[in-house]
């Protein structure tokens, strides 16, 4: 019998750009096959061929023996071929068994006949071991509640091939638990898995094997019990890395205390929050999708507004009723969530770069741009932002290079308290060291940090202190000396009584 | 930190002509001309200084509508009451000279007021209020309707006849009568000229200030203005004032014009000034704008209204057409938006 899935030699290029060039991928029946790149690498280009979203300009894919070539979604869907996409397509205000069956609802004459579509959702959930209201609407679930209907409403197309896009990066630990579950159900169903993902403990926990591109080119694919963690990311960036992880603290025990939070608490998810922070700290704030970490920063940096608590900079009790308030007290956020809140996607880099900063390029009333394109250049270059020049349009920067950008402003703007909000979210794996390298020479250089991140590995690595919170609480604050995962996961999950 | 040199760093990929020749704002100055070329070319009686300020006369209070509206389109809003208040503005104002005795300078001075204070309310709403722009400004657009037939109790008002008639200077603003002997008058559009130095007045405050280019920002992404540390409440409302103070400009230009106010004027001038602004490149969806896109947009459709009639089409032909040049530079738009994708 031949593979599932064979795609071989598989070229496309963009309007000259090559992205992919002689690519292969191979799929087993009840297989789960990791996928990996940095971003650019050409994953998405290559997983967009298979389901009909391009073209492939030459090459070819065979999906068991036979040649097929779809010319939209509908048609690899028909096939069997499905993608659970990053970033959920789903309508908000319609139910779960409406998104599962939209387009294809069983009908009662001209009527849609609910009961069925209501029975059919309960028994697919039933067949994937999920447990969600079919009547709920969408919007009301939980991200990682909405990545199971999304789940569902793929393997309803009687999958034979269900490609995952980095489907965790929402997710809690509890949830991807969950998910793996289900993958691991649906491979034993004979279903090919393509599973797309820049984290590594994951690919040693689910796959079987792993393929890996890079610049668009195959490298190569091996099986995950022959390989480890150091051989895949020297395929992926072509050199050796280390994940390393931080020893000791680097802070002064006598350190200035720039920031202190005191009994900060707003509405159910941030609850009487305590914490300070050092001058030349980089305090990690540890915790579980939904802890309170993200509004908790929010406060800090007025985008909020506290129902209690008082907060403290350099000792004196400050009232930031405003981001504006925030940012002229020198503190500065850059967003999780970078399309949304960090980057004006459809402006140029020295636009972002300035933006927050636009004051200091002022003379007679207007603004000095090619002062403000300089200052652009060199802070981007400070942090390395690839790009074409700053007046090329953020839209098209990658992940990490948009965060550069994010990076930039806030240096530009001198800050002196500086909020990463997951800041490597998204990122591969080479951006994601010098963001790394920048947010320690900050450090070093004096400006505190506090890092919010959902990645143990780099809480680890970069902290001097970790601050663990767990549904709106902060659970435990940790010296790095000594911290271990385990524990950190044990506070992540540790619910105070109410 | 290491540093890396980029080459060409401060360049972009197109040069700046080449970059100018494809925007929006120059394919619809390009447009504008072939139009008048075309009818020029069709149509003798169209050809003449007249006719030119036929075109302009039609133009001026439009264009300002136009402006004004760029504004509140760029922070991704909408004005839909734009046509109603400047229709309250005029007449109201007018009133306070023809009928209240009051000097003209007070008249002006009260017509661009009452249309601010409309726009007042209208940025209020949409900035501290949070209400959608299309909603404020509905209501907004009844209220000016309304309020200006409960105050001149449905009498229309007149304006000045001519520029010589008292009260009648500032008509000079927009036109001048030369009166020749033995042959017909020659009328100057000195408007064109008061309305190039508001056109590149406002072009400076859209793309070189920092109240207009917070409002392209805030229109771009209004989330990560805010987290940039940005009053963007203040700036939102700022683009309604700046609209309001068009809207008042407009009122003046139509009424240096056209003289005459009856009550119930100006509804429906919205859906041109917004069509101009559209035509000239300004996305609806906010964050990229054109003032002297907005100028070429309506002068285009003022080119259309003249010359249309003038190779035997009549006004619904000019509706019809200039419904089809909307949907055209709305085509443009959005697969310009693609492709930058």
């Amino acid at each position: 019998m031949a593979e599932l899935l064979e795609m071989k030699n598989v070229d496309k290029a963009f309007s000259g750009v090559q992205a992919l060039s002689n690519v292969q991928f191979h799929l087993r029946r009840g297989e789960v096959h990791a996928f990996m790149g940095e971003n650019g690498a050409g994953k998405s280009t290559l997983m967009k061929i298979l389901t009909g979203v391009y073209q492939r300009d030459a090459g070819e894919v065979l999906l068991d023996g036979n040649s097929v070539e779809y010319s939209n979604t509908a048609e690899a869907m028909a096939d069997g071929v499905v993608i659970v996409h990053q970033e959920l397509n789903m309508m908000g205000d319609l139910t779960v068994y409406e998104n599962i069956f939209i387009g294809r609802e069983s009908m009662n004459g001209i009527l849609i006949n609910d009961r069925e579509n209501i029975k059919r959702t309960k028994e697919l959930f039933d067949t994937i071991g999920v447990s969600i209201n079919p009547h709920a609407k969408v919007d009301s679930l939980t991200v990682g509640q909405q990545q199971m209907v999304e789940i569902a409403k793929a393997v309803s197309h009687d999958a034979r091939i269900v490609v995952f896009d980095e489907p965790t990066s929402a997710l809690t630990q509890a949830e991807i638990t969950e998910l793996f579950t289900i993958i691991k159900d649906l491979r034993a169903k004979g279903i090919g898995i393509i599973y797309i993902t820049h984290r590594m403990d994951e690919v040693f926990e689910i796959s079987d094997r792993i393929t890996i591109l890079r610049d668009g080119q195959y490298i190569g694919t091996v099986d995950t019990a022959n390989t480890d963690k150091d051989e895949l990311i020297s395929m992926m960036v072509g050199r050796e890395l280390t994940e390393e992880v931080k020893l000791a603290s680097q802070v002064d025990e006598d350190a200035e205390v720039v920031l202190e939070v005191e009994h900060l608490s707003a509405g159910r998810m941030v609850k009487d929050v305590s914490f300070n922070l050092r001058r030349g700290e980089i305090l990690g704030v540890s915790g579980l999708m939904g802890a309170g970490r993200t509004e908790m920063a929010r406060l800090i940096y007025g985008a909020e507004q506290p129902e209690s608590g008082t907060i403290k900079l350099h000792g004196e009790e400050v009232q930031i009723k405003s981001t504006e308030d925030a940012v002229a007290m020198g503190i500065g956020y850059l967003s999780e969530d970078r399309r949304r809140f960090g980057v004006l996607v459809d402006k140029t880099v020295a636009e972002n770069t300035v933006l927050a900063n636009l004051d200091q390029y002022i003379s007679q009333g207007l603004i000095n741009d090619s002062k403000a394109r300089q200052d652009a250049v060199e802070y981007n270059e400070m942090v390395n932002t690839k790009m074409t020049g700053v007046g090329q349009v953020v839209r098209t920067l990658s992940g990490g290079n948009q965060q550069k950008v994010v990076v930039a402003k806030w240096l530009l703007r001198d800050s002196d308290i500086l909020i990463f909000d997951e800041p490597t979210r998204g990122i591969d794996v080479g951006a994601k060291a010098e963001i790394y390298e920048i947010m320690q020479d900050l450090a070093d250089e004096g400006k505190s940090i506090i890092m919010i991140s959902s990645e143990m590995q780099e809480i680890l690595r970069m902290s001097d202190r970790i601050v663990v919170m767990c549904e709106g609480n902060v659970t435990a604050t940790l010296p790095i000396e000594g911290a271990t995962q385990e524990e950190i996961l044990s506070y992540a999950m540790m619910r105070k009584e109410v | 930190m290491g540093k890396r040199t980029i080459e060409n760093p401060i360049g972009r990929k197109d040069s700046r002509i080449v970059e100018l020749a494809k925007s929006q704002q120059f394919i619809a100055a390009m447009a504008m001309i072939v139009l008048y070329f075309i009818f020029w070319i069709a149509a003798p009686t169209f050809r003449g200084v007249n006719v030119i300020t036929q075109i302009l006369n039609s133009a001026y209070y439009l264009a300002f509508l136009g402006i004004g509206v760029t504004f509140v389109i760029a922070t991704g809003g909408i004005d839909l009451s734009l046509g109603t208040v400047m229709g309250c503005a005029a007449l109201l104002g007018g009133r306070l000279f023809s009928v209240n005795g009051l000097p003209m300078w007070v008249a002006l001075i009260a017509t661009v007021l009452i249309a601010v204070a409309f726009n007042a309310i209208n940025g209020y709403l949409v900035a501290f209020i949070r209400i959608p722009a299309f909603v404020a400004t509905l209501g907004t657009q009844m209220m000016a309707s309304g309020f200006g037939q409960i105050i001149s109790n449905l009498e229309k008002t007149n304006w000045p006849a001519t520029a010589t008639a008292e009260g009648g200077l500032f008509k000079n603003a927009f036109q001048i009568t030369i009166a020749r002997e033995g042959a017909s008058n020659v009328n100057v559009p000195t408007g064109l000229i008061v309305l190039i130095l508001f056109v590149v007045i406002m072009s400076v405050i859209l793309t070189k200030t920092k109240l207009g280019r917070y409002i392209l920002s805030l229109g771009s992404n209004y989330e990560a203005t805010r987290l940039s540390g940005i009053n963007v409440r203040k700036y939102q409302f700022y683009a309604y004032i700046i609209n309001g103070i068009f809207v008042g400009l407009a009122a003046i230009a139509y009424s240096a014009i056209y003289t005459s106010i009856t009550a119930g004027f100006g509804a429906g001038q919205e859906t041109n000034a917004i069509a101009g602004a559209v035509i000239g490149g300004t996305s609806l969806a906010g964050g990229i704008a054109s003032t002297w896109g907005s100028l070429f947009g309506v002068v285009m459709m003022s080119v259309l209204k003249a010359g249309l009639p003038k190779i035997g089409l009549q006004s619904q032909w000019q509706l019809f057409l200039t419904g089809i040049i909307i949907l055209i530079a709305v085509i443009i738009d959005v697969r310009r938006n693609k492709t930058s994708n």
